[in-house]
């Protein structure tokens, strides 16, 4: 297991790792492999769409498939609420959202995607970096206050990490003692700026210790070392250890999204160099070396991300665009005279058009 | 945490009729009356626990509601505001206090960016039932950020509502009515009108939506909101001295505003005047001239007027006289319109 320097960053109550950790059993590696292989080619098809005119635009996550399944399999569905920003689609896959609902925000069908984040459990798509940050701290808060066991998976990177948002999210959490799990994925990159003139003090999990709160960075592109320490950080927040910090250290292996260049700020011996080892042949050869999984098993995996992605695809392809009346719907729950004018003086002008 | 305090919800609230209290007390009946009937309600902010408010108007609210329900927050207003989206998410209804008006501005991006937009961007699934309490407006020469008015900036962002009452009676009424909507409100409270006193009909609070007229007059109409509806009115019985019978109409509701009852009032006194505090370009006395031209071209006998502070930063105690618009001004603009000749 490769989770990084849980001491050097860990200070007040952190899980000790002497604490029983059940180990995952066979057909949950064997999961969370097929999960990776299903965002895999999902994400890499989806930079295709957008060459190929079916969507207008996406922001791949190649390379954080480990981060990105690892931590939202970690998650207590029937408890816990995960807020993504705009890049989290390995979170929405693996916690079972409707995935043409949730590409649809990729269609520019609508902003914050049509899934029902109640049901979904996951929080709308965002786009404002550390936008939901403080969300999952108040969020968290009423779940104290309801006596609730949920705890909230708040997930940003290097770059959101410099907003002013994120301190006031982990001192109000610290404070409130709010069961919160700030997740970073911390991939290299923000658009063309690289974490070390991004991020002082080395990192971001250094930065818990002055709120007082543990934090383990881990090798974020190992799934097995990023479901454990998500594992214990939910576990920490839920038996009212308050907030915890995991910095999954990872690498943006594409563009920031499908207009990004990043020919003009790094190399191709560069990315070979610093994207690690890649976490899906990771897990493989583990696997295969464990006697868990066989080449049979990898390729009906590769096969069922194949057909998925299809029927996915074939859903957005499918997805009209919404009808113009919900610009005016969904403003407020009751709506007010003036947008109903502004409505109706809509529909009389596109209807004589 | 919740449950020490709900053993207090049903009791039963009983009030004489028509209570004398100023705006701060009645601002703070009204949560106390929320706080009671609604359990998912949460009031919070900077010392809005032990010590109140600075203003006060969360007096007593912690010792009786329990500090689960009303609570300091650090000292941060974007995660104030912040923390409200994820409150509402889970259920509550927060009703967070921004201790000043210019303290709001740190809170721009939670308030424009996410409480004004996320039932959109969730196409209804997570309304915003937040009610935002931000003390206004100016006149208590306090220091720089504590006078500002922030209406129009705040009624231009699709998704919010704003409402400012004018007096104690409209305080504590406007307030719960605020709180019970399920869309986020900004309430601005004009913080130089918190010690004045005035009758509250506590069980009957009339119409709560809308504009409403507090003189009626037959010459001119005078179109305020906030502390300037006082300052009208003074201004109403000085022009009746000179046999100018001027109406006050207290917009009351910023966003959204009372069109219809713009077009009544002037539609009948076929003059009109808009006063507010806030700079006058782009402030919201366009947005109510427009509307007024809008419906009363025809019988208009003047242009509408606006008498306003100035484009100018909100100046400091020694000068806010001669920013915030004075009887004078008032008058002087009502002069311009009476004396208005086509050319």
């Amino acid at each position: 297991m490769d989770i990084l320097q849980p001491g050097p960053v860990t200070v007040g109550t952190a899980p000790s790792a002497s604490e029983t950790t059940p180990g995952l059993a066979p057909e949950q590696l064997r999961e969370l492999y097929s999960l990776m292989a299903s965002v895999r080619f999902l994400d890499t098809s989806a930079v295709a769409w957008q060459r190929q005119g079916i969507i207008p635009g996406y922001a791949p996550e190649l390379g954080q498939e480990a981060a990105q399944v690892g931590s939202a399999y970690a998650l207590d569905l029937d408890c816990d609420f995960a807020f993504p920003t705009y890049r989290e689609m390995g979170v929405a896959r693996t916690i079972g959202v409707d995935m043409v609902a949730y590409m649809s925000t990729h269609k520019a069908t609508w902003h914050g995607g049509m899934y029902d984040p109640q049901e979904s459990r996951l929080a709308p798509i965002q786009a404002v970096v550390a936008g939901s940050v403080l969300h999952a701290v108040g969020w968290a808060h009423g779940q104290t206050l309801q006596g609730t066991p949920g705890v909230a998976l708040s997930y940003f990177g290097d770059g959101a990490s410099s907003q002013g948002d994120v301190h006031e999210a982990m001192n109000f959490a610290a404070v409130m003692n709010a069961p919160v799990v700030f997740f970073i994925q911390n991939n290299g990159w923000a658009i063309s700026v690289p974490t070390e003139k991004q991020v002082a003090g080395g990192s971001v999990s250094a930065r818990a210790a002055g709120y007082g709160m543990p934090a383990i960075q881990v090798d974020g592109n190992d799934v097995v070392a990023v479901y454990e320490a998500t594992r214990r950080a939910l576990d920490h927040a839920r038996t009212g250890h308050g907030p915890m910090v995991v910095e999954a250290m990872t690498y943006r292996r594409g563009p920031h999204s499908t207009a990004d260049d990043p020919g003009r700020y790094r190399s191709l011996d560069d990315e070979r160099i610093d994207a690690g080892k890649d976490p899906l042949e990771r897990l493989r050869k583990r696997m295969l070396a464990d006697g868990i999984a066989d080449d049979d098993f990898f390729a009906a995996a590769h096969e069922t991300a194949r057909s998925e992605e299809e029927a996915i695809r074939a859903g957005i392809e499918a997805l009209g665009p919404r009808p113009g009346s919900e610009m005016f719907e969904f403003v407020f729950q009751e709506t007010t005279p003036s947008l109903e004018t502004q409505a109706n003086r809509w529909r009389e002008e596109s209807d004589h058009a | 945490m919740l449950e020490s305090t709900t053993a207090t919800l049903d009791a039963a609230v009983e009030y004489a009729e028509v209570e004398h209290l100023s705006m701060q007390q009645a601002l703070n009946r009204a949560l106390d009356d929320v706080l009671t009937a609604d359990p998912k309600t949460l009031v919070f902010g900077e010392d809005c626990g032990r010590l109140g408010g600075v203003f006060r108007i969360t007096d007593g609210l912690q010792a009786k509601h329990g500090d689960a329900r009303v609570f300091d927050t650090p000292l941060a207003e974007s995660g104030i505001l912040g923390m409200s989206v994820g409150l509402a998410m889970a259920g509550f209804h927060p009703i967070p206090e921004v201790q000043f008006d210019g303290f709001a501005y740190p809170a721009i991006n939670q308030i424009v960016c996410q409480i004004a937009r996320m039932n959109y961007r969730s196409r209804g699934k997570l309304p915003m039932p937040v009610t935002l309490r931000v003390p206004s407006f100016g006149g208590i020469r306090a220091p720089e950020h504590h006078g500002e008015s922030l209406e129009a900036l705040f009624a231009h962002v699709p998704g919010l509502k704003v409402v400012s009452p004018s007096d104690a009676h409209d305080a504590y009424h406007l307030l719960k009515y605020a709180a019970s909507r399920p869309d986020p409100v900004i309430f601005m409270e004009p913080k130089s009108r918190y010690w004045q006193k005035g009758p509250v009909d506590m069980r009957d609070g009339g119409t709560l939506s809308g504009a409403r007229i507090v003189r009626p007059g037959r010459h001119l109409t005078l179109v305020a909101w906030g502390a300037m509806v006082a300052r009208c009115l003074q201004v109403a019985e000085l022009a009746a001295e000179d046999g100018i019978d001027v109406e006050v109409l207290d917009l009351r509701w910023l966003k959204p505003i009372d069109a219809e009852a713009l077009a009544r009032s002037v539609g009948k006194t076929r003059r009109a005047v808009v006063v507010h505090e806030a700079p006058l370009t782009s402030g919201l006395g366009a947005e109510v001239a427009q509307l007024i031209t809008q419906q009363c071209f025809d019988t208009l006998k003047a242009p509408v007027e606006r008498v306003t502070g100035f484009d100018v930063p909100y100046p400091s105690g020694d000068l806010e006289d001669e920013y915030i618009p004075n009887i004078d001004r008032i008058l002087l603009g009502i002069q311009r319109v009476l004396e208005y000749r086509r050319g």
